[in-house]
């Protein structure tokens, strides 16, 4: 396959705060270097683009030395936190703004999905919107007209569809607008999470289509998102960003673990970890995971015996038998897939009187293998409220591995999901 | 495969002094149209009035200039009627403003959709350009129409042989709005200064645009500061226009040429300071 996108260390420098005399300062000083034939003496500064830290400079690069290429047909995932400077390559990608430094090279047209229903005039009818939407994101009339019936009735909008804009509700402006972009034909297109539009029947209605783009007609895509499940299912391959940097480049799926992966290294100070919620009266502090044989583990097959022992900290007095405590298995999108809660188990915790810890015992991890994190919630029930105690999230981060569940001798496939005894019968 | 051949396009810091891709703009040409479209259709939508509103403006500022200009300050015309010398001023003038006013603030009010898309940002001035001449087709309307009622009353206007170079003072009103519009909205992208001068530079340079007067009267009047009206390119085109039209005033090749002249110029400029602008004005805008 060939390559059909190439960018070469792009780099992009915003200035931070406000324009007025400084900038213009900084202005007349880099103007002065340019007419001299020097550098811009702003390109060396700039700090790493991490928000959550003051900033001590000027300037800051949102991005910094990205390279990558997509060959043609690909669906290449950008994945990061927020912040970690995905729209900032979007936006360069599409043209909207310029890098500072650096190159991409493209053998395409590429026509970004930033958002939708761009160019719309509320004074125009939606047919009308349909064709100068169409031609902002470099349709021409021709191309439109051919697609028109079927926009129209990816829409959903046909009775309305020679009435003012204005008119529509604002869930009906952003389906026309998706379905003009549905509708675009360039050889590369851009995605920045346009799913996440209309009701649950639209919404599958838009993710079927982005589907059929990007597998069915071997167009290729950028895909920026969030939702992990969706990145999966559409993407080969995948970029996660992070303070402007690409921190790991590969496979969609080894990506997309390393993305989670930050999230496991915090586990062996759960003790000291702040990002839980609750008053803290209690505090799981240490989650010890062993087999059947009481040996220490860290991964487990799936269909094996396995023994989850939590440790708490009693920071004050509270009274056991009050005492609500769940774990749950948690999958790589965020879905419980197991829940332990002991009161509907009719298990009573009073004995974490008079010791510091308790077990959890699976005899049959009925899971096929994956990655799935636990994730524990101590809470006090009283009359009127449940007050929580301590939630924290991800407190182990546990590799299941491919077992043989059903005893055939063949491996169960992977994935995020349980299996659960059932038989077939004729 | 062989690398740095056939890439389609390139995407780069590197700003060429003038980049147009002519190519490119071509094939976004319906897209001009529709802008051009959207521009009339949507402007008088919800007013009464609609499309009236073109003539109105035109007629009730050469009827305000005719009484202060012509019956207050006795400003001769000669044998055409004062009315109809001062619309012809003022159409050709309304042109050139609306082009200029309306290319100026490009950058600042089409943010949210440069924001967005890409397409050649230069359509959007292009677009104000053409939907004007619309405006202005009208206007002419409204001035033949009196050309006819005042020919009928008995006055002796006649245009002369200088009405074939009706297409080419157009072309360069154009020009000159669209590079004087373009720079500006280029300098106006970061500091918003210039803003605040357009509405009332443009006032101001009506009146040194020979648009209420004829050249003749100043030369006469104010012999020293004539220079600063006979030079101004948009006299030579106010007066070249009234003189097509009217066979009134002055006209000669030199000053037809200069005034070709600057508003080339003058446009090669804007499109070259709009060009340096367009790549990254999103950031700072």
């Amino acid at each position: 396959m060939s390559v059909i996108l190439k960018a070469e260390n792009i780099s992009k420098q915003y200035r931070l705060g406000t324009v007025g005399t400084g900038s213009l300062q900084h202005d007349i000083n880099r103007w002065w270097h340019q007419i001299r034939g020097k550098e811009d003496p702003y390109l060396k500064v700039g700090g790493v683009n991490d928000r959550s830290a003051k900033a001590t400079e000027d300037y800051v690069w949102a991005l910094r030395d990205i390279n990558f290429e997509v060959k043609r047909g690909e669906v290449l995932g950008i994945i990061g936190k927020n912040g970690a400077g995905k729209s900032t390559l979007l936006k360069i990608l599409s043209r909207v703004t310029a890098p500072t430094t650096g190159s991409i090279k493209t053998k395409g047209r590429i026509a970004s999905l930033l958002e939708v229903g761009t160019g719309f005039h509320g004074e125009l009818t939606g047919r009308e919107n349909i064709f100068m939407n169409g031609a902002v994101l470099g349709m021409n009339k021709v191309e439109i007209k051919s697609k028109l019936d079927e926009i129209i009735a990816f829409s959903g909008c046909e009775k309305y569809i020679d009435t003012p804009v204005k008119r529509y509700s604002s869930g009906m402006t952003v389906r026309l607008g998706f379905a003009v972009a549905a509708h675009l034909e360039p050889e590369i297109l851009v995605v920045d999470e346009v799913l996440a539009v209309g009701d649950a029947e639209f919404q599958k209605k838009a993710i079927g289509k982005m589907q059929d783009l990007s597998t069915g007609e071997g167009r290729t895509v950028l895909f920026v998102s969030h939702n992990m499940a969706s990145v999966r299912n559409l993407c080969d391959r995948g970029i996660v960003l992070e303070n402007g940097m690409i921190n790991y480049y590969g496979d969609i799926s080894d990506s997309i673990e390393y993305y989670l992966k930050p999230k496991e290294t915090i586990e062996s100070s759960l003790k000291t970890r702040t990002d839980r919620l609750g008053s803290g009266k209690i505090k799981v502090v240490e989650v010890e995971l062993y087999n059947k044989d009481n040996n220490n583990i860290s991964e487990i097959i799936s269909g094996d015996e396995l023994l989850v022992k939590i440790h708490i900290e009693r920071n004050r007095e509270i009274d056991f038998s009050k005492l609500k405590v769940g774990i749950n298995f948690v999958d790589r999108n965020d879905n419980f897939i197991v829940s332990y809660i002991n009161d509907e188990m009719g298990v009573d915790f009073a004995m974490l009187a008079e010791q510091d810890y308790f077990f959890l015992r699976v005899p049959n991890l009925l899971l096929r293998a994956d990655k799935y994190n636990i994730r524990v919630f101590l809470s006090e029930i009283d009359t009127r409220k449940e007050n929580f105690l301590d939630v924290v999230e991800n407190v182990y981060s546990l590799r299941i591995l491919p077992g043989d569940i059903w005893k055939t001798g063949k491996i169960n496939r992977a994935g995020n999901s349980a299996i659960i005894p059932g038989k077939f019968y004729f | 495969m062989t690398k740095n051949d056939d890439w389609l396009y390139e995407i780069t810091p590197k700003r060429k002094l003038v980049d147009l891709n002519f190519k490119e703009i071509w094939r976004y040409r319906d897209l001009l149209i529709l802008f051009v479209k959207r521009d009339i259709v949507t402007v008088y939508k919800q007013t009464i009035l609609g499309p009236l509103w073109y003539f109105i403006q035109p007629l009730f500022t050469s009827i305000i200039f005719t009484l202060v200009f012509n019956n207050i300050a006795s400003i001769p015309t000669g044998n055409v009627p004062s009315f109809l010398f001062n619309l012809t001023g003022i159409t050709a003038w309304n042109y050139f403003n609306q082009c200029l006013t309306g290319t100026s603030n490009t950058f600042t009010a089409n943010a949210g959709i440069f924001g967005k898309v890409y397409f050649p940002r230069v359509i959007m001035p292009l677009k104000t350009v053409i939907s004007n001449l619309f405006k202005f087709g009208i206007q002419l309307l409204i001035l033949i129409v009196f050309y006819f009622y005042f020919l009928l009353r008995g006055y002796e206007i006649s245009p002369n042989s200088n009405l074939l170079l009706f297409p080419v003072y157009v072309l360069m009103m154009a020009l000159l709005g669209l590079g004087a519009g373009m720079t500006i909205s280029a300098l106006t992208t970061k500091y918003r200064d210039l803003t605040v001068l357009v509405g009332f530079a443009t006032t101001l340079l009506m009146y040194i645009s020979a648009v209420p007067y004829p050249l003749s009267e100043v030369s006469e009047k104010m012999p020293d500061w004539a220079w600063l009206v006979k030079y101004n390119p948009l006299t030579q085109i106010i007066e070249g226009f009234r003189y097509m039209v009217l066979d009134t005033g002055t006209f000669t090749w030199p000053g037809f040429f200069y005034t070709l002249g600057v508003s080339v110029v003058l446009f090669l400029l804007g499109l070259i300071i709009f060009n340096r602008t367009e790549k990254n004005f999103i950031d700072t805008v």
